[in-house]
């Protein structure tokens, strides 16, 4: 009996590692930017009717608040799974929301926010992805939240949940706002 | 017959046409040493999109966005190292094929030897506890069967 232990106990635990492997998204990776200053930039902004001045927007005009930068995209399926979750945001009005329109075409981005609702404060458009590139963008949706200082404090991979927001993102916004 | 033949000497006239006109392909790129380099530095690293493929075979937009970003690097004089730290300070240690040895990845790197190494040394346990055990002397039941099987001399 002794002599089916060993490899009864070996079995067991390489099935254990894989079963935890089965349940991990092999598209989430750690983000090395997490902590680190968010990259600057300075894009146009989305014109709400087709305005080419809308000006121009940088993540330093958002030095001292708590606020989510969104990257999406009207080509992006999982935006769509997604957007109620953004509405939502935008309908508390405590967070601020901005999108970052990642190599999109502008009549496409739009037409989108036209026929699903803009939840975005502003818009900032990255019709060659460069942006994309410097935040690591692999996957739209991303979705990073930066503190005052403009340090990222959090990236979620794929679209945010309702159970990402409650659990993560907005007890986080409450600590880094103290 | 002779129009047969007719046929056949238009025939080797106008491939002997289309092999004056054949060259070799003019490569793609213009600049080659660039595209070297770009090609060396990009077999080694993972796109993001589909992760099974390396960044200088994918075909995925960030892919090609991401080789665009290291052409350009190139041609601005940055060594390959330069350009390796841009992309790992961005996407992680995932994009490299090679991860670098650290204390997370040593049971990478270090694991597989580890494996043969406890491999050997149950293997060498093995033999020599099962050289040291002497065959237990056989039985006189035993010894009459094996003298049957032998052909009965003793």
């Amino acid at each position: 009996m002794k002599r089916f232990l060993l490899p009864l106990v070996l079995f067991l635990g390489l099935a254990v590692f894989l079963a935890v492997g089965l349940t991990r998204d092999p598209r989430e990776l750690p983000s090395p930017l997490i902590g680190r200053a968010a990259p600057a930039f300075e894009l146009p902004r989305l014109g709400a009717d087709g305005a080419a001045d809308a000006g121009r927007f940088g993540p330093a005009d958002m030095r001292g608040k708590v606020w989510l930068l969104n990257v999406w995209a009207s080509w992006c399926v999982s935006c769509r799974q997604e957007h109620p979750v953004l509405l939502d945001i935008a309908r508390r009005g405590d967070l601020p929301l901005i999108g970052l329109d990642y190599k999109d075409t502008l009549p496409d981005a739009r037409a989108w926010l036209a026929e699903h609702g803009n939840p975005y404060q502003l818009s900032a458009v990255d019709a060659d992805g460069r942006v994309g590139i410097d935040y690591g963008v692999y996957g739209v949706p991303e979705t990073y939240l930066i503190d005052k200082a403009g340090t990222i404090r959090y990236k979620q991979i794929g679209p945010l949940t309702a159970e990402v927001l409650e659990g993560t993102i907005l007890p986080l916004v409450k600590e880094l706002r103290k | 017959m002779t129009r047969w033949l007719r046929i056949l000497a238009i025939a080797l006239g106008v491939l002997a046409a289309l092999a004056v006109q054949a060259r070799e392909a003019a490569p793609l790129a213009d600049d080659q040493a660039v595209e070297d380099r770009l090609v060396g530095i990009a077999q080694d690293l993972r796109c993001l999109v589909c992760q099974n493929e390396s960044l200088a075979g994918s075909r995925a937009a960030l892919a090609e966005d991401l080789r665009r970003e290291i052409r350009e690097q190139i041609r601005a004089g940055k060594t390959d190292q330069e350009i390796l730290d841009y992309l790992v300070s961005r996407y992680g240690d995932f994009v490299r094929y090679k991860p670098p040895l650290k204390p997370t990845t040593w049971l990478l790197w270090l694991g597989p030897f580890a494996l043969l190494a406890a491999g050997l040394a149950t293997l060498v346990v093995q033999l020599r506890r099962r050289g040291r055990a002497a065959p237990a002397p056989l039985s006189d039941d035993e010894r009459s069967r094996a003298v049957a099987l032998l052909g009965g001399d003793r």
